[in-house]
Parts: C-alpha cells; sequence; structure tokens
C-alpha cells in the first residue's frame, strides 16, 4: 500500500480529530428533542412488536416441536406447512418483507407511515425468526423428562407448560434478546420507508441531508440501546440457568 | 400384580423389522421384586415401558392390579399411571425445579393442595434419605442423591408398583449398592410391587426374588431365582455364577440352597465309592437366601451317578468344559 502525499494533507486541513468531537458535542443539545423522540419511537416499535413476536412466535415454536415425529401430538403434515411457512418468513430480506406487506399494513393500522404501522412488518419479520429459536430451545429438553412426565400421567398442555418450557427458558430467554436486538436493526431499516425512530433519524438527517453529528449520535444510541438490551438479557439468563 | 400376556411389538425402520416384543408373558406377584436381565436391544426397554403404556404393544393385554391398561386411553390412562411409579437410568429430573419441586411434581399434576404436597414431600425425603435437600438443584446433587429424588418423586403418589429402569446403570458400584438396598427397603416396608431391568447380573442377584433373561423380544426363561437356580442347564444360574476357573477335567462345581441339610459329601462317597476333594467354596446371598457354592473333584467309577444322584435332590451340577 502506498501513501498518497495528497491524502495526507487534506486530512490535516480537514482539522484534527479532537476539536471534531468538540463541535460534535457541542452540536448534541441541538439534536437531543429529535434524538429522545427518535429513541423513543425505536423503544415503541420494538416493543410492540417484541411482545406479537412472543404471542404468535412461542406458540409457533411450540407446535413446529409438538407437531414433529415422536413429539406430542405428531402431525407431519402439519409440520410441513408450519415450517414451509416459516421458511418463507425467514427467507425474505426484511426491506423487501416491509415493503411486500405494506397494503396489510394500510388494512389494520390505516395507513403505512409512522412507528405504529411499522409494528406491522417488523412482527411479521420476527415471528418466523423467533419461532426457529423457539424450536431450537425446546429441542434441548431432555427427552427422559418428558418421557417421565407422561409417566407420570401429566397431560400433554401441563407438559408444555410444566415441563418443556420451564426447562428450556434460558435458551427462550436468550433467544428473545437475539429477537429484540435483530428488532432494533429492522426497525432502523423501517426508518427508510418513514417508520420513524432512530432510523429514520439517521437516514433523513445524516444521510440526505449530509449532516454527520446525526449520524454518529444514532449509532451510538443504537449501541447503547442494544448493550442494554443483551445485558439485561445475559443477567436474566444466567440467573435461570440451573444447569 | 402385574400380568401382561402375548406382548407384541415390531417397529419399522429403513428397511427392517425389529421385533422388541415377540410375545412376551410376564406374572409380577404382589410385592416381589421381578429383574428382566438381557442384552441392549434384547426389548426390555420396550417391555417395560409397555406396562406402563408409555409404548403401546402391538398385541396383547397388559394388566396392573385389577386394571387392564390396555383398555386404556385419555384421562383414565393417564389416573392408571399415576398408580404406578418409574424410576429412569439418567434420572430425569427437572433441572430447573429444587429437589421438593421435583418430588412434588407428580402431586401438583395430580391436583393435590400445596400444603398436603409440602407435608408429603418433607415424608418422601426422609424416606429416601434426603431430609436436608429439598432445597438443593438436581445440578447440585450426586448421582446416587439424584436417583434417590427419582425414587422419591415415582413414590410420590403412592403407586404400588414401582418400574425401574435401569436405575443403577449410571452409578457406580458403592452407589448401586445403596440404591439396591433402598429399593429392597421400600419393597418391605411400602409392600411394593417392583419390576426392573437391567443389564447387570448383579443386581437379579442381590434383590431379585423372580428374573426372566430376554434375547430378541422373548423371555428365553423365567421363574424364581432360587428355584432356577436349582434347575440343571439353567441359563440364569450359569450366568449368576460363571464356573471358576481352578478346576481340573474331573471338576464340578455344585450350587444348593443353604436351607439344604442332607450331610451329602459323607452320603456320596459311602453310596457311589467316589473320591471327592473340595477345591473351593463359599457362600452368597441371592434373593435374600444363602446359598451354597462348592467347587469339587470327583473321581471314581460310578461318578455320573454321583452326579445325577445330586441333581436329582435339587442340587445345582454343573461340569467343567460342558
Amino acid at each position: 500500500m502506498t501513501i498518497n502525499p495528497a491524502d495526507v494533507l487534506v486530512l490535516a486541513q480537514e482539522g484534527n480529530a479532537v476539536s471534531a468531537i468538540g463541535d460534535f458535542l457541542a452540536d448534541w443539545p441541538n439534536m437531543w428533542p429529535s434524538l429522545w423522540l427518535g429513541t423513543q419511537d425505536t423503544i415503541y416499535m420494538v416493543w410492540w412488536a417484541t411482545v406479537f413476536s412472543v404471542l404468535v412466535g412461542l406458540p409457533l415454536g411450540v407446535l413446529l416441536v409438538a407437531t414433529d415425529r415422536g413429539g406430542l401430538i405428531p402431525a407431519p403434515a402439519v409440520r410441513a406447512v408450519l415450517s414451509a411457512i416459516v421458511n418463507i418468513g425467514r427467507s425474505l430480506p426484511f426491506i423487501v418483507l416491509m415493503v411486500a406487506v405494506l397494503s396489510l399494513t394500510r388494512f389494520l393500522v390505516g395507513t403505512t407511515l409512522g412507528p405504529t404501522a411499522a409494528i406491522v412488518p417488523l412482527s411479521i419479520g420476527a415471528i418466523p425468526f423467533f419461532a426457529r429459536l423457539v424450536e431450537t430451545s425446546l429441542r434441548e429438553v431432555d427427552r427422559g423428562v418428558v418421557e417421565a412426565a407422561h409417566a407420570m400421567g401429566t397431560r400433554k398442555f401441563t407438559i408444555v407448560g410444566k415441563v418443556m418450557l420451564p426447562e428450556a427458558m434460558p435458551g427462550l430467554i436468550a433467544g428473545l434478546v437475539m429477537t429484540v436486538v435483530t428488532l432494533i436493526s429492522y426497525s432502523a431499516m423501517a426508518g427508510a420507508i418513514g417508520g420513524g425512530g432512530l432510523g429514520d433519524l439517521a437516514i433523513r438527517e445524516g444521510y440526505q441531508r449530509f449532516n454527520d453529528h446525526y449520524l454518529w449520535a444514532t449509532v451510538i444510541l443504537l449501541i447503547v440501546i442494544v448493550q442494554v438490551a443483551q445485558s439485561l438479557g445475559d443477567l436474566l439468563v444466567r440467573r435461570l440457568s440451573r444447569r | 400384580m402385574i400380568d401382561a400376556v402375548g406382548l407384541h411389538k415390531t417397529y419399522r425402520l429403513k428397511k427392517r423389522q425389529v421385533h422388541a416384543l415377540n410375545g412376551v408373558d410376564l406374572h409380577v406377584e404382589s410385592g416381589e421384586i421381578f429383574g428382566v436381565v438381557g442384552q441392549s436391544g434384547a426389548g426390555k426397554s420396550t417391555l417395560l415401558r409397555s406396562v406402563n403404556l408409555l409404548e403401546r404393544p402391538d398385541s396383547g393385554t397388559v394388566r396392573v392390579g385389577d386394571e387392564e391398561l390396555t383398555s386404556l386411553r385419555g384421562s383414565r390412562l393417564r389416573a392408571a399411571r399415576r398408580g404406578i411409579g418409574m424410576v429412569h437410568q439418567h434420572f430425569a429430573l427437572l433441572s430447573s425445579r429444587t429437589v421438593a419441586g421435583n418430588v412434588g411434581f407428580p402431586l401438583e399434576v395430580a391436583g393435590v393442595s400445596r400444603s398436603k404436597r409440602a407435608t408429603r414431600v418433607g415424608e418422601l425425603l426422609e424416606l429416601v434419605g434426603l431430609g436436608d435437600k429439598a432445597r438443593a438443584y438436581p445440578s447440585q446433587l450426586s448421582g446416587g442423591q439424584k436417583q434417590r429424588v427419582g425414587i422419591a418423586r415415582a413414590l410420590a403418589s403412592d403407586p404400588h408398583v414401582l418400574l425401574s429402569d435401569e436405575a443403577t446403570s449410571a452409578l457406580d458400584p458403592a452407589t448401586t449398592d445403596s440404591i439396591l438396598a433402598l429399593l429392597r427397603r421400600l419393597r418391605d416396608e411400602l409392600g411394593l410391587t417392583i419390576l426392573l431391568i437391567t443389564h447387570e447380573m448383579d443386581v437379579i442377584k442381590r434383590i431379585c426374588d423372580s428374573a426372566a433373561i430376554m434375547e430378541n423380544g422373548e423371555f428365553l426363561e423365567s421363574g424364581r431365582v432360587l428355584d432356577l437356580i436349582g434347575t440343571p442347564g439353567s441359563l440364569l444360574a450359569r450366568s449368576l455364577f460363571p464356573l471358576p476357573d481352578n478346576g481340573g477335567p474331573q471338576s464340578v462345581v455344585i450350587t444348593y440352597p443353604r436351607s439344604f441339610d442332607e450331610p451329602f459329601m459323607s452320603e456320596l462317597t459311602r453310596r457311589f465309592d467316589v473320591d471327592v476333594n473340595i477345591l473351593g467354596g463359599g457362600v452368597e446371598q441371592v434373593a435374600g437366601q444363602s446359598v451354597g457354592r462348592l467347587s469339587v473333584d470327583m473321581r471314581g467309577e460310578r461318578r455320573r451317578e454321583a452326579l445325577s444322584y445330586l441333581s436329582e435332590h435339587g442340587l445345582l451340577v454343573e461340569e467343567a468344559g460342558k
């Protein structure tokens, strides 16, 4: 690699890094109102998408395991259909999925703009993702324990609720955290089509109006949010692990 | 207590069929410990799981107590299963629950109130000698302790029958001893009927009243252990007591129940004019009784007659090289 003297000159002329950080910090109070709004929107979208992902993804994951051969209610045909649906959801890039479900979003929310509208594609994108993670965690549960529960005369529904889910809990929580982190990144993408939140801010202010400070600020806030989510999740997983 | 008649079960693997059960009849008396021994793949596990219908046999009937399990389904089958405890090789404890939570699980499932559960769990843990471990998690216990929890759990709903699926196979010899002793004590104190499967002959020798040898989905032999020991050519007797290899071609191993009090050695020498030289001997505990074993060298014209005389009197005679 060769160093072009001209480039070095350009860097020097642009001023040093210290003053760039100083400018950024000085700009922070001006940006904060819109950043705070964006953060709230992001948390709002991610929260509700997480709720819907659990509400639909958890039962879906349970069904994927239960309907499998040797499961609680073996039904290979049902499983094949469910699995295909999940795979379709998983194979679409999120940005394509968002556009593809626009009419559904309009039908459900009445508009395709704003954070509430973004919850629809976010949930649809995260449900199959979480369902697969649930499936994987449930498969880790010792079959012997499930058999023992049968031998004790336990109903299938109770086996799911009192044996499989509690035994898989650390894995389920880890999967949930992974889903939340993925949703945060999806929510930033939702900004690209007017979904609101930090992603929206980064694209409108940072990219389209060439305001680097907004770009940096949103990056920092997204990193903080992901770190907090991941740390809380890890803490919970450690608390729940009894192996 | 357990009556299974004509059990058949066939699994279809990719190309071939496996006859896990090929016409097995099983009768376990009330209050006895019945052991089924065999190599892995012999069908023991399928047999055990047929008794509480974890595996439904293709044909045949299973009765436990006065209920025909094979005719039950749904909630009535679940209720019947609560009357049959099961102990598992790998303990099958819930890792997310404490010891008390595990032992209380069958009661919880049966809808027993929280306060009654707590009392019963306390009793059960005392019974298996784990009174101080109620709040521990399974991962904090040794193998032997885990199996005690498994046994306490199996007894929670006051079953009359206990099924043991290789309960000691994952344990070291000393722990195996203590678990077998516990099972025997529970049988004596609670009047349990125990059906166990194992691949260890030692388990049969230690605690079983009756036993069966299983191979390729069939019983090769079954009966009371003490009777089988007196049966010439019994596979079980031969497996329980491998011939010592300290004898020459003329040596004979004689096995007899301790209650046998005739002075047969002197009688032999007198009646048949044979020379008997004792090579070794000992007394072993089988099915709670002492069984004597003598390895002798026997020579003389009428050796054959002498040996058949012993067999006729209910002693097990095994000749070297046969």
